[in-house]
Parts: structure tokens; sequence; C-alpha cells
């Protein structure tokens, strides 16, 4: 709704899909729990051969909706259409989709190669078809070998291929995934990131994730739909999302950010100011804004956005604002060093602490600041996001 | 705070010795003197004479004392099969719902062990004899249906005749039903309820409807709990005494009847010890067969 900027807009984005059909399409889905209101009146597109990304803190009816998706729960009104055919009457073993859960739900009582097998099984897939099916399955997630274990005697990870396996044999039109990596150690994590993005481009077949973790959605997603407490708050690339962000909720949700209350004071079409009581100086834009002036708006910095400047003399001048605008003075509080970069906290001269990260370009970089040490920050004025909710 | 018990002997043995104390006195010496009663003599009205002789054995090995052993795991066995058709949709239910109308449900599960058991089987008698309440119902249904045929022209039925509902094997069979229903439903309601519900549902995801899904996920992950259950049905269903001794008629003797005879009415306490320690046998078969399934379940995690 809130536009950032007229100029970088999502849809002249070249890495939006937008040009695709839409294979899954939630038309005014609301679902109620009792009173509770898990899903709001979501209205939403998925395109076919997208990885699509639900993002949300837990409990934000990111999980509702794909169980409804995937026929396990029925939306309290609205209507979910998959290749535009209403879904509503189909129960969950009829319908086009199949999920990995995030328990990877892999029957403990079957081989492998059984589990695999199931669900042609339950279609009626002939014996002969069905072996080398579930023997492609197993090599496509690099099980060849497995069938005959048991899944007791597989890892944590090995598990979940065998529950991706099982669900893409089925050659399903959406493969639903419900937080497929929160259960995974960190470093098994990176790894199925890049392997679930190859997998999909591999098979073709439209995925859509679950997660509540915003790098997990950035990193594999081609598109996300952030949620909060059931509303769909934006619908974007990961791009979109981490430098256009609509509100407040999603800025601060997706990255790490420094947010700064404050007034519009000018808004034309192609600059605007702010005036933030937290800052000393006014926050410059090289863009309008469309908000009534005097209008209370809040300025989202990125902290990799941010310069920091050794405070010797004058304050440092941005070539894209007016003097003395988008520089502000602070003490270097906190130094948090981490290898390939480090992150600093500033408290500016009002009392405000803001974050900001360098990266180590050199192997002394590190050395440069140090704690209680006088600095300017400065941003450009295309770097803020200017947010109205 | 003492984390174990090997640290703390003085308070493990004042935990431990009277309960270990009063097993000893009360349960285990009495049944090894029952045990050695199994190889003595009857010599006087009440005196046995420990012989060692086996011929107690002997005896409850002919085949009327066999016939009977049969007939009551016949009638365990029965009793058994029905709990768990009738008992495992209740536990699938009872797991399957709200956590309020769960308690709910639970409780009345467990209602009936709030009265003796005694007076359970005499409420049975008034519910199942000829002037019982089913005969009644049917009674009712049966007159009504007459006058319905009468008034459609049709030659109105004979008098309704009472159905024989008491007094026979059925009777014991539908009372032990009755009695241990709630043993078989606790232990597959726990082991339903603990159930991963995501498999459950990975098995419709794949293609599966729900009667299928319950035959290939839910049943074999619930072993456990189905074999618990036999068990504990089984077990106290083949040592039935009450039931039989008042729902029985002459032909529904069990093995728990036949060992009361033999201690009381014929004073033969020696047979009736070996009686008792062949159903002991038995059960002792029936624990070592569940421990083989509990162990085959776990095995495969």
């Amino acid at each position: 709704m809130t536009e950032v900027s007229p100029v970088h807009t999502q849809a002249d984005n070249p890495a939006s899909p937008v040009k695709a059909k839409a294979i899954i399409s939630f038309e005014g889905v609301t679902k109620r729990f009792g009173k509770t209101i898990a899903v709001d009146n979501v209205t939403l597109q998925v395109q076919e051969g997208e990885f699509f990304a639900l993002l949300g803190p837990s409990g934000c009816g990111k999980t509702t909706l794909l169980r409804m998706l995937a026929g396990f729960e029925a939306p309290s009104e609205g209507r979910i259409l998959i290749d535009g055919k209403d879904i509503a009457a189909l129960p969950p073993n009829k319908r086009p989709v199949n999920m990995v859960f995030q328990s990877y739900a892999v029957f403990p009582h079957m081989k492998v190669s059984d589990n695999v097998a199931y669900g042609l099984k339950m279609d009626g897939v002939a014996g002969d078809e069905i072996k080398t099916r579930v023997e492609e399955a197993l090599d496509l997630v690099k099980l060849d070998g497995y069938g005959a274990r048991m899944p007791d005697q597989l890892s944590g990870g090995q598990r979940q291929r065998v529950a991706l396996a099982r669900a893409l044999v089925k050659r399903p039109r959406v493969l639903l995934l419900d937080e497929p990596l929160s259960a995974l150690d960190a470093k098994l994590r990176d790894q199925m990131r890049s392997e679930l993005t190859s997998l999909q481009e591999k098979v073709g077949i439209t995925f859509m994730m679950v997660t509540h973790d915003q790098d997990e959605a950035l990193a594999i997603a081609t598109r996300c739909a952030v949620m909060n407490r059931g509303v769909l708050t934006q619908v974007a690339t990961p791009a979109d999302l981490y430098e256009f962000p609509n509100s407040r909720f999603v800025a601060d949700f997706v990255g790490s950010v420094n947010m700064f209350e404050g007034v519009l004071e000018k808004d034309e079409q192609n600059e605007a100011q702010v005036r933030c009581p937290e800052l000393s100086a006014p926050v410059y834009l090289d863009h309008g804004v469309t908000g009534a002036r005097g209008a209370t708006v809040w300025v989202a910095l990125r902290p990799e956005k941010i310069e920091m400047h050794k405070r010797t003399g004058e304050a440092p001048k941005m070539e894209d604002a007016p003097p003395g605008m988008n520089v502000v003075g602070g003490v270097i509080r906190d130094i948090v060093y981490l290898g390939s970069e480090t992150n600093f906290e500033i408290e500016l001269e009002g009392g405000r602490r803001v974050k900001t990260f360098r990266s180590n370009l050199t192997r002394y970089d590190q050395e440069d600041f140090t704690w209680d040490e006088p600095v300017w920050l400065a941003w450009h004025a295309c770097s803020p996001a200017v947010l109205l909710s | 705070m003492q984390q174990s018990w090997s640290q703390a002997k003085a308070a493990f043995a004042a935990v431990a010795v009277p309960p270990v104390l009063w097993l000893l006195l009360f349960f285990l010496i009495p049944l090894g003197v029952i045990w050695a009663y199994t190889f003595g003599e009857n010599v006087g009205p009440v005196t046995i004479d420990f012989t060692g002789t086996f011929a107690n054995y002997a005896r409850a090995l002919e085949p009327l004392y066999l016939g009977i052993f049969w007939k009551s795991l016949v009638v365990a066995g029965l009793t058994t099969l029905l709990c768990l058709i009738v008992g495992f949709p209740v536990a699938l239910a009872i797991a399957f719902a709200t956590p309020r109308t769960k308690a709910w449900l639970l409780l009345l599960i467990m209602l009936p062990f709030w009265t003796n058991l005694l007076i359970r089987t005499f409420a049975l008698i008034a519910v199942l004899r000829e002037q019982g309440y089913v005969n009644f119902a049917l009674e009712w249904l049966w007159n009504n249906a007459s006058g319905f045929m009468a008034l459609v022209g049709l030659q109105p039925l004979g008098a309704y005749e009472p159905l024989t509902l008491l007094y026979n094997n059925t009777a014991v069979v539908i009372g032990l039903v009755y009695v241990h229903l709630p043993f078989m439903v606790l232990p597959l309601y726990a082991a339903l309820d603990r159930m991963d519900r995501s498999l459950m549902e990975a098995s419709l995801d794949l293609g599966a409807g729900h009667l299928r899904t319950i035959w290939a996920v839910v049943v074999p992950l619930a072993a456990p709990g189905i074999a618990s259950g036999v068990l504990i049905t089984f077990i106290p269903a083949l040592g039935a005494y009450l039931t039989p001794d008042l729902l029985g008629g002459t032909d529904s003797q069990m093995i728990a009847n036949v060992i009361e005879r033999q201690f009381k009415r014929a004073n033969d306490w020696p047979f009736g010890a070996a009686l008792s320690f062949l159903l002991m046998y038995l059960t002792f078969i029936a624990i070592a067969a569940q421990a083989f399934v509990q162990r085959k379940a776990e095995r495969r995690g």
C-alpha cells in the first residue's frame, strides 16, 4: 500500500516473476479458531515455478495458511484455488499438493523405500513403475542406496530428504514445506538451503515454504509474503522486502534496522525531508513520500547503509544532500567484532543508540575505531526508507 | 539433595523396607505355601501332607479340566477381542477430542470404577433379565410393530417372547466386556494420544483415506499400546470369577469358579492350588508374549 519510492517499484524489478500464471490463489481467506482470528482476509497469488516463502513470527497464521492449502484446516471464509479450481470440496488426500512436515513425519515402522512408495501405492501406481520412481526420487535427494534402511538408522538431515523424496515422488503441482530447516543444525541448514534451491530448479515444481527465519526466506525464496497477526503485510521479492519495506513491522522483522519517529516537513516530487527528535540533523530524501505534510512518519535506516567517519574537524558533507543534513555526531559505546565485519553501537547526542556494521576490508580495519571515540554518522539521501505505518 | 539412592542407603532403606516386607509376608510367602500345596495330598479334613506328588497336576491336566481351561481361554480371548473392537474407536475418539471434552470422556470411562463390581453386575442382571430393560424395550418395539402391521391390514405379530439374555455364555461375555472395557480403552488412549499427529496428516497428504491411514499408520504405531491393552484385559478376564458366577449358567463355568469350588465345597486345597498355578503359568506366557511385542516395537524406535 505504501509505495516508498516512485522510482524503485516492485513491478520493474527484473527478479519479480509476475508474468507467469497463478497456480495458487487465496481469495479473501479468513480462518477463525473460536474467537481468535488466525488468518485475516488474506488475498494472495503464487505463480507457477516460484519458490514462495510465507514469513512471519510464530503465531502469525502462516502455518495455518499452509495447512488450509494442504486441506488440514478449512477456511472460515474465502476461497482457495489451485489452477483456477476451488479446492474447498477436496479432502487432503485428493489435493494436488504434498507437504514436507516440520517434524518430517517419516513413518518410523516403514523402510525408507516403503515410505517413499507409500503415496504411489495409494494412487494405485503399478509395482514396476513404483520401483523406478522411488529409485529416481531417492537419487534426486541423494539418498540412493538408503532404500532398505529404517528411519531410526538415519540422521535428521537424511530423514528430511526422505520426507522430500516421499512428497516429490508424487509429482505434486505444489510442494509445501513447513519450517523445513528449523530442526537442522547451522552447518546442515546452510547446505540444505542451497540444495533446496537447486532441487526446485531441477524438478520445476512450485515450492511454498513457511518460515519464521528471515535469513532463510531471503536466501531461498524468489518471493516472500510477510504475515503479522493473521494479516498479509507485504508481498515482494526478498530484495524489495529488505530495501523497500512497507511498514515498521516488515522493516523491523526482516533484517536489522534503526528506526526513528519523525514529522514529515517537506514532501515534493523529487525530495522530502523528515525531522526526527532523536537525530540532531534533518533526514533528507531524494524522492517524494506521498504522505501528508506534518504527518508522523518513521525513518528506517539499515545499519550497513550508515557510514562512519572519524570525528576530526568539520562534519563530512554528503554530496547528495543539502549541507548539514543526513550527518549526525555520536560516540562509540559498544564494539562487537565478528570476523568478517564489526558491529558498532553509537550513542547519538540525544542519547539514542544506533547500530552500524563495517566490513573488515583489510586485516587491520578493526583497529581503526575504539571505544568512546567520537564519530560522524552519515547516509545517502536514497538510503532511508520512510514508513507511514 | 542426594541424587542416587546408593549414596543415601538409610533413606532408601526406610522407604523400601516396609513395602518389601509387606510383599514378602503377605504375598510371596503365602504364594510359596500354595505352590507347596500343589505337591501335597489331603490326609484329613484340614491336614495336608507335602508328599512331592505330581498327582494334582496330572489331575488338572485331565480332559475335563483342560476343557474348562480351554473354555476360559476362549471366553477371555473373545472378551479381549470385543473390547479391542469396541475400545479402539472409543480411544481414538477420546484422543482426538478437544482438551475439555477429553477430560469428560476420560471421566466417563473411569466412572464404573467408582462402583463396586458386585453392584455393577447386579445392575447388569436388572438390564438383561427376562423382566429387564432390554426386553422391555424390545417388547415395546415389537408391540408397536405389531400394531402398525394391523393398521396397514397385515397379520399382526404374535405375543412377544422375551429373549433369554442371562445365565448363559453370551451373558458372561457381555458382562466381561462391560467390566473390562476401561482396561482396554485407557492404554489404547495413552498410545494414540502421544502419537505424532503429523504422521497421520502425512498419510492423508500422500493420498491415503482415513481408513487406510488407521490401518497402515495408526494401528502399527499403536501396537505397543494395543499389546498392553490386550494383556491387561485378557489376564483379569481369564481369571474372572464373579461375572461367570452371577451371569453364567450351568455350562458357563470358568476356571476361577472351578478353583473356588476346590478350595471351598470340595475342600481339596492341593488340587485347587495346582489349578491356580496352571492359570498363573498361562498368565506368565501372556506377559512374555506382550513383552516380546513391546521389545520389537521399541527396537524400531
